[in-house]
């Protein structure tokens, strides 16, 4: 171990890194590992029979479809969200500032229940929209609108500290050179703070492409046309499908690497980007 | 990737001149949809869940927690917790020291396999957990020969937790410690001090609020967690049933106001969660403001 490093005159090295490669090893490696070993041990052909089959791929749809659609709704009001909460006073602020983060610290499971009796039928919102014919809950609509739900901090809290260290004086010099505050706006603001804004992207749709509990409850769970791929996961464990599930998870679990990858290059790239502009 | 919001230590507003502001009907609308969106998206869901448990008043709200299996859900989440939380705890410092006070090859790799479990679906977690310790499993077999429970049991529903709650005390504490540096450290090895001497008296001090941060958030996720949780769990009533599950059995039964009754309980302990949030998030700055560093990282 001790080749591996640069000296250093500070204890505990050897005991700090020891203890978090065995727990690192025992808690997240070796069982990650077993998801890969059992895919191996199916065969290619039972292999894609369980990941190609119609209500499989129909979940990848709605899955990835709707995570794409809620984290570009989050970057929209998101964007909102950090711009009056750096910019603007106004009453409630600090209450405002303070629930962005609801999302992370509200259990899924209760999020999902109280979205799915707001948006139902008889629910305070799905009764006001039942009359104009537009129903939410437990259509691929509900879907969307829970991960809208889950993402929006990842978003919010991305861009809020890009925003804030923004200096002033490039905004004056462009409102001094005559540029109109709309193209200070796209062509100095965005641009500065565009990384971020495709982190939390990131963020937002990794989250929401696993997500389960929020979504269960308002999804309905539709053969077809509102069961979620995390869903048929449960499905398939539920009729003691091992390997079936174990096939699905491990075709997410590389879309989740390969977006993991995608984000730290992201965060790499903003840590760049701004370190010089300080 | 963070799936945990990171302490923001620096000041998060600014001061606006003339040539930086924008006309007052844009700050209006802007200022409108975002109020509008957090009334309908965030404030309306927490509303509900305690106008629900409320609905039938609040002697069938208390009747649904003192059910014997609720109050056994409540246990069995305290109990997962207190497991769980101390564990990560520990291992968040053991990582977070060997990461940010020492130079090594891999360092990178290291630090996106912490963040693992914050990218996998909640339900592979649990999925990841029966394949191990399950009947079929690499090491259900030898369990079960000594009579040994892990899924469908509490010591899977602890493993799924600490699965899922694994990255939240290193992530928070990582930047934190590699922000400050080693000097400090150094200079107490230089006067004499043993390992622990320099940990709790030069390190533990710089760290104290980071690191209740990270436990908070932690904790919320641990009595929280629904996906891992339903999958290792089995839902045996009064056994191996935690809060989140017993609410989604309530509700599943259509016992509407029992599920939001215990779910009100888990949403008190989000705002909680959020308002010590906001608590540590004041004395950082409150700290850096004292030492006088700038406010930018």
């Amino acid at each position: 171990m001790a080749s591996l490093r640069r000296f250093s005159p500070l204890p505990g090295f050897g005991l700090a890194m020891g203890y978090t490669l065995v727990y690192l090893a025992i808690i997240v490696v070796i069982p990650l590992t077993a998801v890969g070993a059992k895919t191996f041990t199916l065969g290619w052909d039972a292999f894609w029979a369980a990941v190609s089959s119609p209500r499989v791929v129909a979940s990848y749809q709605l899955s990835f479809g709707a995570s794409l659609l809620a984290a570009g709704i989050n970057v929209f009001f998101g964007l909102i969200f950090a711009w009056v909460l750096v910019r603007y006073r106004f009453p409630g602020k600090g209450l405002v500032d303070s629930l962005v983060d609801l999302p992370f610290a509200l259990p899924t499971a209760v999020a999902g229940i109280a979205l799915a009796t707001i948006y139902s039928q008889n629910g305070p919102v799905g009764k006001l929209l039942e009359p104009l014919g537009v129903e939410i809950a437990y259509t691929p609509k509900g879907v969307l609108l829970a991960l809208v739900f889950i993402g929006l901090p990842f978003v919010v809290r991305t861009v809020q500290p890009v925003l804030a260290d923004l200096e002033k004086e490039v905004e004056e010099a462009a409102a001094g050179l005559g540029a109109s505050r709309w193209q200070t706006f796209c062509k100095i603001i965005l641009p500065h703070i565009a990384p971020a804004l495709l982190t939390g992207f990131a963020m937002a749709f990794a989250r929401a492409v696993g997500e389960y509990g929020s979504v269960i409850f308002i999804a309905g769970n539709v053969p077809m046309v509102s069961e979620i791929t995390p869903l048929m996961i449960i499905t398939k464990l539920e009729q003691y499908d091992y390997a079936g599930a174990t096939a699905v998870a491990s075709v997410m679990l590389i879309i989740s690497f390969v977006l993991l990858l995608i984000i730290n290059g992201l965060q790499g790239w903003m840590q760049n980007r701004y370190a010089k502009g300080a | 990737m963070s799936a945990s919001i990171a302490l923001h230590a620096g000041s998060l507003e600014r001061q606006e001149t003339a040539s930086t502001r924008e006309p007052a009907w844009v700050k209006v609308v802007l200022v409108s949809v975002a109020l509008s969106f957090f009334s309908v998206f965030l404030l309306l869901p927490l509303g509900t869940v305690f106008a629900e448990a409320l609905r039938k008043g609040w002697g069938a709200y208390f009747d649904a927690m003192v059910n014997p299996d609720a109050w056994s859900a409540i246990k069995l989440t305290l109990l997962v917790a207190v497991i769980a939380v101390p564990l990560n705890l520990v291992f968040g410092l053991a990582a977070s020291w060997a990461i940010a006070k020492f130079e090594f090859r891999g360092k990178r790799v290291l630090i996106t396999l912490i963040d693992l479990p914050f990218s996998v679906s909640p339900v592979i977690s649990g999925l990841i957990y029966v394949l191990m310790f399950g009947a079929q499993g690499w090491f259900g077999p030898w369990f079960y020969e000594h009579d040994i429970k892990i899924i469908f049991a509490v010591p899977g529903i602890v493993l799924a937790t600490i699965f899922v709650t694994f990255p939240f005390v290193a992530r928070e504490l990582i930047p934190l410690m590699e922000a400050q540096g080693s000097e400090e450290e150094e200079a107490a090895v230089v006067l004499g001090a043993s390992g622990w001497q320099v940990f709790r008296y030069t390190t533990l001090p710089n760290i104290k609020w980071g690191l209740l941060y990270g436990v908070i958030l932690c904790n919320a996720r641990a009595m929280g967690e629904f996906g891992a949780v339903s999958v290792v769990s089995g839902h045996i009533r009064g056994q191996t049933n935690t809060m989140p599950l017993h609410v989604e059995i309530l509700y599943n039964e259509y016992n509407y106001a029992a599920a939001f009754a215990v779910a009100s309980l888990l949403a008190v302990l989000a705002i909680i969660t959020l308002g010590l949030k906001t608590l540590v998030e004041r004395q950082t700055r409150r700290q850096l403001q004292e030492i006088g560093t700038p406010s930018g990282e």
